[in-house]
C-alpha cells in the first residue's frame, strides 16, 4: 500500500470533514472532469437565479474546479478520488484573479474491492464522500451528481461500537512527535438536562494499555478492542463511580484523527490519512448495502 | 415484578409468588446492560433455562447507537438455550406487540395453555430466528 504524497494531501489535514456514503454513479467518466465542472458551475448559477442564493447581496462570482486525486485509494483497483471545489472570485479586482474557497468536496474509495466487484459496467465506486463548508454547498453540489449520475447521498454515522474500534486502533499506530492526548467523549441519556463527560488520557498511557492488549501485531480483534475499553471504563468507575459501559460514546480523539458518531472527521496525521480512509470507506460500504 | 438485577432481596422470599418466567432485558445502546445481565444469569437456577427464559433486546431500531456487538447477544441466546425478542421500545405498536408476546409465553410457562409445555414452546422459539 502506498502513501499519499504528504504535500499533496496536507490541504486534507486539520480541516473538519462531513461523513456522506454515496451509491455508485452511472456512467461518471474521469476523462470529463472539466465538462462536469463547467456543467456544475452552471447549474449553480441557475440556482442562484431560482432565489437559493445562498449569500445575499453582492454578486457572487463562483468558480467551480473538478479534479482527480490519484494518490488516494487502496490499490489500483480503486477509482482515484475525486475532488471538487468551489472558490469566490473577488468581485472587486476580477483582473488579480484571487480566489478564496469556499467549499471542498471529494468522493473517494480506498479498499472498496466489495463493492466495486459486484457493481455491473458502467457504474464507479466511490462510496465515501467529505464535505468542508456552507451546508447549502453541500446541498447543491450534493443534489446536481444526485440528478447527473443517479446516485444517492446519504450522511454516514459511526456508531459507538465502531467509535471504540477506532480508539483502539488509532491508540496503537506510532507518532513521531509528541502525541496529544487521547480525548474520548459521553453522551449521557434519559437526563432532563444533556450531559457530556470528557474523558482524557494521557497518550503514553494509552498506547502502553493497548500494547498489553493487543496479541498479533498488525491484527486487531473485536475481544481486544472489549478489554481496552474495559480497562479504561473500570479506571474510571473506580475514582468517580459512574459507568460510562451505559452511556453513548459520541467522540473519539487522538493523535491520528478525530472521528464524531454524527459522522464528522478531522485527519490530523498524512502518514495514516489512507488507512483511516480505507476505515470510513468500509464504514460507507456498510451503509449502502 | 421489576428488578434491576439479580439476585433478588432474600428478605422478602417467603412473600414472593412462584416466578414462572424470567425476561432479560439488553439494551444495545449500553454495554453495561449486557454486563449487568451476564451477572445475574449466573445467580438463576439451571432449572429456569428449560423454557422459562429468555431475553429481551431493546435499542434494534438505530444501528447508529450500537454500543454491544450483536455477535455477543447471539452467543448468549445459545449458550443459555433460550429464546431472543428483538423489540424497539420507541414504537408504540412494536411495544403492544411484543408485550401480547412475552404475555402469551408467560401463560404457556404458568401452565395456563393445555397441551403446550414451557419446554416445548422454548425449543419452538429459538429455532425460528425472529426480529
Amino acid at each position: 500500500k502506498e502513501n499519499a504524497d504528504p504535500q499533496r494531501t496536507a490541504f486534507l489535514l486539520r480541516k473538519q470533514w462531513t461523513l456522506y456514503s454515496v451509491t455508485p454513479l452511472y456512467k461518471f467518466s474521469n476523462a470529463h472532469l472539466r465538462d462536469y465542472a463547467r456543467l456544475l458551475s452552471a447549474f449553480i448559477a441557475a440556482e442562484k437565479q431560482k432565489g437559493l442564493a445562498v449569500e445575499v447581496g453582492v454578486e457572487l462570482d463562483i468558480k467551480v474546479a473538478v479534479s482527480s486525486l490519484p494518490d488516494l485509494r487502496g490499490s489500483d483497483q480503486d477509482q482515484a478520488a475525486i475532488l471538487v471545489q468551489l472558490s469566490l472570485r473577488s468581485p472587486a479586482s476580477p483582473k488579480t484573479s484571487e480566489e478564496k474557497l469556499i467549499w471542498s468536496g471529494w468522493f473517494c474509495c480506498v479498499s472498496g474491492d466489495d463493492l466495486s466487484e459486484n457493481v455491473p459496467e458502467d457504474f464507479t465506486c466511490l462510496p465515501l464522500f467529505l464535505a468542508n463548508g456552507a451546508e447549502s454547498y453541500t446541498s447543491i453540489v450534493g443534489s446536481w451528481f444526485q440528478k447527473t449520475f443517479d446516485c444517492c447521498f446519504r450522511r454516514l454515522a459511526i456508531s459507538p461500537l465502531n467509535l471504540s474500534w477506532m480508539a483502539a486502533m488509532w491508540t496503537g499506530c506510532k507518532v513521531d512527535k509528541t502525541a496529544s492526548a487521547m480525548e474520548l467523549i459521553f453522551s449521557v441519556p434519559c437526563l432532563p438536562q444533556p450531559l457530556d463527560i470528557s474523558y482524557a488520557i494521557h497518550p503514553e498511557d494509552a498506547k502502553a494499555l493497548w500494547d498489553t492488549v493487543q496479541k498479533t501485531p498488525g491484527e486487531i480483534t473485536q475481544e481486544e478492542v472489549d478489554v481496552f475499553m474495559d480497562c479504561l471504563y473500570s479506571h474510571f468507575h473506580r475514582h468517580f463511580k459512574i459507568h460510562l459501559s451505559a452511556t453513548k460514546l459520541v467522540k473519539v480523539s487522538t493523535a491520528i484523527a478525530s472521528a464524531h458518531c454524527d459522522g464528522v472527521i478531522k485527519f490530523l496525521q498524512s502518514q495514516y490519512l489512507t488507512g483511516v480512509l480505507m476505515l470510513l470507506t468500509e464504514l460507507a460500504i456498510s451503509q449502502i448495502q | 415484578h421489576l428488578a434491576t438485577s439479580l439476585p433478588l432481596p432474600s428478605e422478602r422470599d417467603h412473600l414472593r409468588p412462584r416466578i414462572d418466567l424470567i425476561a432479560f432485558m439488553i439494551d444495545i445502546k449500553s454495554k453495561y446492560s449486557l454486563k449487568n445481565v451476564e451477572a445475574s444469569l449466573a445467580h438463576v437456577d439451571a432449572s429456569f433455562f428449560l423454557g422459562k427464559v429468555c431475553f429481551l433486546v431493546t435499542g434494534v431500531g438505530r444501528v447508529n447507537c450500537c454500543s454491544v456487538e450483536m455477535d455477543a447477544i447471539w452467543k448468549l441466546g445459545e449458550v443459555y438455550c433460550s429464546p431472543m425478542l428483538f423489540c424497539e421500545l420507541e414504537l408504540e405498536g412494536v411495544r403492544a406487540a411484543t408485550a401480547q408476546r412475552l404475555l402469551r409465553m408467560l401463560q404457556i410457562c404458568a401452565g395456563h395453555v393445555p397441551g403446550v409445555s414451557a419446554l416445548s414452546f422454548g425449543s419452538l422459539m429459538r429455532n425460528s430466528a425472529d426480529y
